[in-house]
């Protein structure tokens, strides 16, 4: 799948910032006045600059409005409406909390599951596909859930449960590579696809376009996939091998909860680009890729 | 909304006859005519006529090669469209309500006033069937020409798909699958047509007619009886050699 940067930026970005509203929802870190401003400003920068970097890849954004009309059925649809009210309702709990003292702690549960809920979402969008083997297996949601909890727990200064989240992460990023690579195997092949098979074996004579076309340039991108394995290792390592024995290992400082930080995001983006770069859908088997 | 109708009244579609069809992309050049002069957004070209040519076609025509071993390959032709899908991914997960299937004739449709251009119906098109226009911005798909079949400012023999209308060869016929007293259903029963990936569950309602099986030459090749030249020949060989 060609690897937008617009959904690489709104997917780790939102999800961080959601996956910090989902912890401050629950009253972590405990601050409040200025302090507790200056974290509900970097929660909503992620969360909503995400979202709202997400519609640069759109290619008609005048009908956006729309995009909030079919809940029943479309996961993307059920994202936008999960990240608005999730957005408004936070945005209540700020005023009340920064300005009156007071603690929402109701309010604020259900905030924090909006926030997982919102992240879920995001996940189903790409679970959802059938057509993209490696990215339909139950751990799709875990991967995404486990990057938004565990780098909200590195933001909002939970370093060791962070250690432990990222800890967590690394198995599941590597399940998910084992299962996906099992998963992209079994894909089929062109004599599947074109039905031909009782034919013999079916090979590409000939491409319907000499040219490129829309399908190939978003659905038959492979650049990916040649350096995936040490992409794989960096994404891991970076994104949290690293963090996670820095948190675990380390006295708990700001600069060493600095470093992981920068350490996790620099991963977890080469992992979402990875994410989109490595997957293969279904619709390559025709072009014989 | 983007629920799929619990039922259709018809299953519009298509019939393709891979046995028939030449690969003479005749139904490839008919579509993108009518198509961009008719429902919708024009399907544009990019670099039309620059060394990077490409553009938004709602057919393409794939050629294949089958070959079992030891035998002759077989050449086939593949038109690829939308296939309408009685269980069509491409309408459920559209956000915004502007990709549908209608009731009345199953045709699926994308409403371009309210599509928003985001790709996501063409990523669970397992077909390639969807093409995101790159001057509009939004979402084009085969309409199975539905600004023709039901044009009755049109000779009634135009009343069908372009497609289906320009082919020389007769290799796509239009009609309901959803009645089995159809010509088409009869030609897909007679023929043993075929869905194309059943196990993802889309249900097209198009379907390929497979090839006709190619006879094999039983008889082995004639033996060779002159490997050595004689007479005339016999003498310019050696007469050549020793020069």
């Amino acid at each position: 799948m060609h690897p937008a940067p617009s959904v690489i930026i709104f997917t780790t970005f939102s999800g961080l910032g959601f996956g910090l509203l989902a912890w401050m929802g629950l009253g972590i870190p405990d601050v409040g006045g200025m302090t507790l401003l200056a974290f509900f400003v970097i929660a909503y920068v992620l969360a909503a600059g995400g979202l709202l970097v997400s519609t640069f890849h759109l290619g008609n954004k005048k009908n956006a409005i729309y995009a909030f009309s079919q809940w029943r059925t479309s996961w993307l649809s059920r994202e936008g409406v999960a990240a608005v009210v999730t957005l408004l309702l936070f945005g209540l709990i700020a005023l009340a909390r920064i300005f009156m003292g007071a603690d929402m702690a109701f309010s604020g549960a259900i905030g924090s599951v909006l926030a997982l809920i919102t992240v879920f979402t995001t996940s189903m969008i790409y679970t959802q596909l059938k057509t993209i083997s490696r990215w339909n297996q139950p751990l799709t949601p875990v991967l995404f859930l486990l990057h938004a909890i565990a780098g909200g727990a590195l933001l909002a200064g939970e370093v060791k449960i962070a250690g432990v989240l990222l800890a967590a992460l690394a198995v599941v990023m590597w399940l998910h590579w084992q299962q996906g690579d099992a998963r992209a195997a079994n894909r089929g092949s062109l004599g599947d696809a074109t039905g031909l098979g009782h034919l013999g074996e079916v090979r590409m004579f000939e491409s319907g376009h000499t040219g490129g076309n829309y399908v190939l340039d978003e659905m038959v991108y492979r650049v990916g996939r040649k350096h995936a394995q040490k992409l794989r290792m960096i994404a891991l390592g970076a994104g949290a091998v690293l963090p996670a024995a820095i948190l675990l290992l380390t006295p708990a400082g700001h600069a060493t909860a600095f470093i992981a930080l920068a350490l996790h995001i620099a991963g977890a983006i080469v992992g979402r680009w990875l994410f989109f770069a490595e997957a293969e859908h279904v619709v390559g088997l025709y072009y014989g890729k | 909304m983007t629920a799929l109708p619990s039922k259709t009244d018809k299953k519009l579609g298509l019939v393709i006859d891979l046995d028939t069809c030449v690969g003479c992309h005749g139904c490839v050049t008919a579509c993108k005519g009518w198509n961009t002069q008719n429902y919708g957004a024009p399907l544009s070209d990019q670099d039309a006529y620059g060394a990077d040519p490409s553009g938004t076609f709602l057919n393409r025509v794939f050629s294949y090669e089958a070959e079992k071993s030891g035998c002759a390959s077989q050449t086939v032709h593949m038109p690829r469209s939308c296939l309408h899908c009685e269980d069509a991914p491409c309408v459920t997960v559209c956000p915004t309500g502007a990709s549908y299937k209608r009731e009345e004739d199953g045709i699926v449709l994308v409403n371009e006033d309210r599509c928003i251009g985001c790709g996501l119906c063409a990523w669970s098109c397992p077909y390639g069937a969807r093409e995101l226009d790159r001057e509009a911005g939004v979402m084009k798909k085969c309409t199975l020409c539905v600004d023709r079949i039901y044009n009755e400012n049109l000779p009634e023999e135009d009343r069908v798909p372009a497609c289906v209308r320009t082919c020389p060869a007769g290799a796509r016929h239009f009609g309901d699958l959803g009645d089995p007293d159809s010509d088409v259903s009869k030609l897909v029963a007679d023929r043993g047509g075929f869905d194309l990936m059943p196990d993802l569950g889309t249900k097209p309602v198009n379907k390929y007619l497979p090839p006709r099986p190619k006879d094999q030459l039983d008889t082995a090749p004639l033996n060779t009886v002159a490997d050595e030249p004689k007479g005339f020949l016999g003498w310019l060989d050696k007469a050549l050699d020793k020069l």
